[in-house]
């Protein structure tokens, strides 16, 4: 229902200018006050902008979908046991993963290459949700700036470096949805809201 | 040498050099401040990169102006295109050369010279006449140009300058019948009296009407917001300046605000009485050694900043006028109301009454009737929602209310 004070009615009947209005001075006055006032609260307590390059402000959403990582297990290799998954459900096709036989005894395969394209990208977070082993993710990094399109596609070193700059950062994965009608999957795997387990 | 240094003309030339050099820096700072104070105004901190706090910013602006691309189009008249903005510079820097910055200085025992490039009898018809010049350096550009949105801005000029021109040249006229006198120095000395024994005999007490209309077509002539229609943006690109660029356009950038400290330093001497300051024993006439100059000129230009700030305040304040608004209000509203305030200076002088009480009450019954007839005026607003067609008005329709979202 729309309530009685939702509905904005205009009000055309406005009373003439009265004989100060018409002289302009009070109005003129009155924007004269607003604007010294904040001149005054910019010069004693500082301006509202920061100094970007130098100073950054805290990101205001805490699943801030930014630059791309590539995690690495407990013994420092890389965790993707190349599945293709995230590739698979890249909705921008910006994945290129080439996966080889792993010459490590818990896995059957690894990646040789893994490229990602930052400017195709559209940082959906697809590829993290599809994940099986949590070994993509994305970072709260979102200044990401190159010279040309080629030096934009970053590899798996790349990729892993960003991790070893991030990794005190916990990406925190799409919040769970209030409301969502959860049905119960008895495989217990991954579902939308797979990635709470971090939370 | 010394001779020639201790005579007036000396004096002069030194000055002149002095106020020239000073100026061309305080204009260009003038800049920095306009853009320090619009940051503050808009809570952010204006220009910081270029040296501490942004100081040097002038400096980058400056050497960017004279090493840019200097281009002339091939549809210009190029003698009057080149012209222009030369007239308009020198226009706006010559006008110095009657104001009194400091009074007379005792340069030896007996001997005075003033501390004014040139002390004419009709120093304030010089500075008009060559204020009103500086219209030409716009029209020219304009017309030069061949650009319709640079002439369309330099018709725009013409006439806000020729409707502006009005209700200043009266304002200052009523100063020149109450003063009895052209000269901007002894117009200052006349201030320097007190009524009462504290309040300074400034003209500003006696004609307050005639001091803010003179300040609001001070802005007009500079052409400041909220009278900038001559440049315009949103409609006319740049207005007169469109086709200029490099140090062309940095000259009428500058000239801008060299005119804003003329206008702001005429004022100064017709209402706020030039380089007087009451208590301050080195500002009165007496006073004629070389520190009660220095103290003179400091007071002077301490009133000139401050009514440069209120035209940068009002500048990040206001919104610009419609054209048709910028002449009613000169011809329907300023120039009577001068007219009114003419007619009795000039009646005050017949009675010789021009230095009492009588001109505030005069004032405040010209402030009254212009109160009372702006009251009943019945002229329709323009660009109000009353003259817009109905929307929404009344009851809510049936069904808009069911049709509501739930949620």
């Amino acid at each position: 229902m729309i309530e009685d004070k939702d509905i904005l009615v205009v009000d055309h009947d406005q009373p003439p200018l009265s004989a100060a209005e018409r002289l302009y001075i009070p109005q003129i006055l009155e924007g004269m006050k607003t604007t010294v006032r904040h001149f005054g609260k910019t010069i004693f307590k500082g301006p509202i902008t920061v100094q970007y390059p130098e100073e950054r402000r805290e990101l205001r959403v805490e699943n801030y979908r930014g630059i791309h990582r590539l995690n690495r297990d407990e013994q420092g290799r890389v965790a993707c046991v190349a599945c293709f998954m995230c590739s698979t459900a890249c909705p921008a096709d910006c994945i290129h993963i080439e996966g080889a036989e792993s010459p490590w005894d818990d896995r059957e395969k690894y990646p040789v290459k893994f490229d990602i394209d930052e400017l195709r990208c559209i940082y959906c977070g697809m590829c993290e949700e599809a994940c099986p082993v949590d070994a993509i993710e994305l970072t709260p990094g979102y200044d990401l700036v190159g010279r040309s399109r080629e030096e934009m596609i970053f590899d798996k070193e790349q990729l892993l470096a960003i991790y070893d700059e991030t990794k005190g950062i916990k990406p925190r994965k799409n919040p769970r949805i209030t409301g969502y009608p959860r049905t119960e999957d008895p495989a217990g795997g991954h579902t939308a809201n797979s990635g709470e387990a971090d939370a | 040498m010394t001779e020639f240094l201790t005579s007036q003309f000396g004096v002069s030339t030194l000055l002149a050099i002095i106020v020239i050099g000073t100026l061309l820096g305080t204009t260009a700072y003038c800049i920095y401040f306009e853009r320090k104070i619009a940051g503050f105004i808009q809570d952010r901190p204006g220009p910081n990169r270029v040296g501490p706090g942004g100081i040097f910013q002038l400096v980058a602006d400056g050497l960017k102006f004279v090493f840019k691309e200097d281009v002339i189009p091939g549809h210009v008249d190029k003698p009057l295109f080149v012209l222009a903005p030369a007239i308009i510079f020198l226009v706006a820097f010559i006008a110095f050369a009657a104001i009194p910055w400091g009074g007379q200085w005792e340069i030896a025992d007996g001997r005075f010279v003033d501390i004014q490039v040139a002390n004419p009898d009709i120093g304030l018809l010089y500075i008009l006449g060559v204020a009103s010049m500086s219209v030409y350096g716009i029209v020219l550009g304009g017309w030069a140009s061949n650009n319709k949105y640079s002439l369309m801005g330099a018709i725009r000029a013409t006439a806000q300058m020729l409707s502006y021109e009005i209700p200043l040249g009266l304002c200052i006229l009523v100063i020149v019948l109450t003063m009895g006198t052209l000269r901007l120095e002894d117009i200052t000395l006349q201030q320097t009296d007190y009524w009462l024994g504290f309040i300074p005999q400034w003209n500003v007490f006696l004609h307050p009407i005639a001091f803010g209309i003179l300040f609001v077509t001070a802005l007009a002539e500079a052409n400041r917001t909220p009278f900038d229609l001559v440049e315009a943006e949103q409609e006319l690109v740049g207005g007169f300046h469109t086709e200029y660029s490099a140090l062309k356009f940095g000259m009428f950038f500058l000239s801008e605000y060299a005119h804003m400290i003329t206008t702001s330093a005429l004022i100064t001497v017709l209402f706020l009485g030039g380089w007087h300051f009451p208590w301050i024993t080195w500002t009165q006439p007496e006073a004629t050694h070389f520190g009660a100059v220095v103290v003179k000129i400091i007071v002077l230009c301490a009133k000139v900043a401050g009514f440069i700030f209120v035209m940068m305040w009002l500048r990040w304040t206001l919104p610009r006028f419609r054209f048709d608004q910028l002449m009613r209000l000169a011809w329907k509203g300023l120039i009577p109301v001068t007219l009114a305030l003419f007619v009795l200076a000039a009646v005050l002088v017949y009675f010789g009454l021009h230095r009492s009480v009588w001109a505030l009450v005069g004032n405040a019954v010209i402030l009254l009737v212009t109160l009372l007839v702006a009251g009943s005026s019945r002229t329709e607003v323009t660009g109000r929602a009353s003259n817009l067609p109905p929307i929404g008005v009344g009851p809510i329709p049936p069904g808009v209310r069911e049709a509501g979202v739930s949620g």
